[in-house]
């Protein structure tokens, strides 16, 4: 990868240092409402992951998670605390991160090729490189020879594939994923994660991973926060000490030691959701 | 069970009969389709041209207010071959056609600049928001007879009118686009590190595109009238004229005739338009309503 883009070497380098470090630290974020009212929706947050680590947050409905993400990307400012990533203080938009979608967020007046090579034309590099770029990652995720393809002629599991690669394609230190496989049926689901494994074996971008699903969370992840309900906090941590590369998704959900994990995690969320749907069943 | 594995495995055999016969008749009866529907058209055309000129015949419509069909066809005629009391037909036409054309370029220009600005800025739209709706809701074709008073009987004042209907069409839909934008889609190219210009550039203009482009149609419409309203306010030359002095001298015959030869031009542009359309929006996945048709 270096030897092709010499410019962005530096931050490859830094990604294998401190610089991909994530330190949240008493992270609280309030919302004005249009009425005037403040809401909490992360109070005290801290959460550190390590570079290279693949860190998943799970977390009842409405607890803050996808707020969590927007002030490690710097596209909101913390109320208190701070993000800092490689050890600079997050104050404006956080260089080489992507982001992932639950909905593809795919350009659909752009070709399948124009969507991918969004990162490195918006990093102003050359038009025939980028291209060349995006050919290549385009063939990485197994899409080669729809590159005139426009999105709505994808099926789900393809878009993911383009967003997979329109996010990788900028060698992040950073990734961001607010539920990217949220919206994909239970096959697709799990062919998207061995794929996702397997590229970021390839890179070790620091990975935080929103999701609903504790076992996806479990089988993809290093670590795993449990969040409470909202104003969202952390509740517990749990390190995953299953051994990598972890192979195929679905064979690593029958062994024991995930099991026990699991199961272990599990009781620590159990409350958090029951909590959340007394809440929203009172609600209604 | 069987039977269905039976009946699969002698498709196997015979594999053109069937599926050419179905085809066939698929196709026979789309044909079938297609004619009756043209049919209905003529039909439909028949009796309400005829029904007209039936009617007028025999007296039960006054002709005198209501025109009548071959009487709207010779001064059609008329006006082609000896044109009118000021200059050709076609000079007139080609009055009007300008400045319903340079009108629509106006308006659909300022609006879709306004309509993004404000669409993107919540402060003010905030600000602006109001205004634009009292605007709005003011019957805006009476400032045709301001700008006449104005700007004179030249041809300025006719595109200032047909701009101003136009605007408000293109620049609410702008408006609308911009707000509809998928924001997951902005804070994307933010992340990647994009500037204000180039998310203005990549996701919001050609996000409102659709909206935009939905609203010409309607606006040329809009374009026309304001045009020919401001040449029935007062003008030296244009289609707008002729159907003011016809009004003047009862000749109906000749107004129909006009509304005939505007019809012709819009439904051009409309044409044009929808080329546009289908040129900048060939990305969309194809329109599976009916509606589309029509």
């Amino acid at each position: 990868m270096n030897s092709n883009h010499p410019h962005r070497a530096p931050r490859a380098a830094d990604k294998t240092e401190e610089g991909a470090r994530i330190e949240i630290a008493g992270l609280t974020k309030r919302y004005l409402t249009p009425k005037g009212e403040t809401f909490t929706a992360i109070q005290d947050v801290t959460v550190n992951v390590e570079a290279g680590q693949f860190c998943s947050i799970v977390g009842p409905t409405g607890c803050g998670k996808s707020t969590t993400l927007a002030q490690v990307s710097g596209l909101e400012r913390p109320s208190a605390g701070s993000v800092s990533v490689g050890g600079s203080l997050v104050e404006g938009i956080t260089n080489g991160v992507s982001y992932m979608f639950q909905a593809d967020a795919l350009f659909p007046w752009k070709s399948v090729l124009s969507n991918v090579m969004m990162g490195p034309i918006l990093l102003g590099m050359p038009k025939r490189e980028a291209t060349d770029l995006a050919r290549d990652w385009l063939r990485r995720v197994g899409l080669a020879g729809f590159e005139d393809r426009y999105p709505h002629q994808l099926s789900g599991g393809m878009r993911k594939r383009v967003a997979m690669a329109a996010a990788l394609i900028n060698n992040p230190r950073i990734l961001l994923m607010d539920e990217p496989f949220g919206a994909l049926d239970v096959q697709t689901k799990a062919i998207m994660q061995n794929e996702l494994l397997k590229l970021w074996e390839e890179l070790r971008p620091s990975v935080l991973f929103i999701t609903h699903d504790l076992d996806e969370a479990v089988a993809l992840s290093d670590k795993v926060v449990i969040m409470t309900t909202s104003p969202g906090s952390v509740k517990d941590v749990f390190d995953i000490d299953l051994p990598r590369p972890r192979g195929n998704v679905q064979e690593i959900r029958h062994e024991e030691r995930f099991l026990e994990l699991q199961g272990h995690i599990w009781e620590s969320l159990k409350d958090e959701v029951t909590r959340a749907y007394a809440r929203t069943a009172g609600a209604a | 069970m069987t039977t269905l594995t039976h009946s699969g495995s002698r498709k196997i055999e015979k594999p053109m009969e069937p599926e050419a016969a179905a085809k066939a008749a698929g196709r026979s009866k789309a044909r079938r389709r297609t004619m009756s529907i043209w049919i209905g058209r003529v039909a439909l055309a028949v009796i309400v041209i005829g029904g007209w000129q039936w009617f007028t015949t025999e007296g039960w419509v006054d002709k005198f207010f209501f025109g009548q069909p071959s009487e709207i066809w010779s001064s059609l005629v008329k006006l082609f071959t000896e044109g009118t009391a000021f200059g050709t037909i076609w000079e007139n036409l080609w009055i009007t056609a300008q400045e319903a054309f340079l009108g629509f370029i106006l308006g659909t220009l300022v609006g879709v600049v306004l309509g993004i600005l404000l669409g993107s800025n919540k402060y003010l739209s905030a600000v602006v928001g109001p205004y634009i709706r009292i605007v709005n809701s003011i019957p805006r074709i009476v400032l045709g007879s301001i700008f006449i008073v104005a700007f004179g009987l030249g041809v300025f004042p006719k595109i200032l009118l047909a701009a101003v209907l136009v605007f408000f069409v293109v620049f609410f839909n702008a408006f609308q686009g911009v707000r509809e934008v998928d924001q997951n889609l902005v804070a994307n190219v933010r992340v990647l590190g994009a500037s204000p210009i180039q998310v203005a550039m990549h996701v919001t203009i050609p996000s409102a595109m659709t909206w935009i482009i939905a609203s010409l149609h309607t606006a040329f419409g809009f374009a026309i009238i304001g045009a020919l309203v401001a040449e029935v306010l007062g003008a030296q030359q244009g289609i707008g004229l002729i159907i003011s002095q016809a009004q003047g001298t009862f000749d109906p015959n000749t107004v129909f005739a006009c509304m005939v030869i505007i019809a012709v031009v819009t439904l051009a542009a409309e044409y044009l338009i929808g080329a546009l359309e289908h040129k900048l929006l060939k990305w969309r996945p194809p329109n599976r309503s009916e509606a589309q048709a029509i």
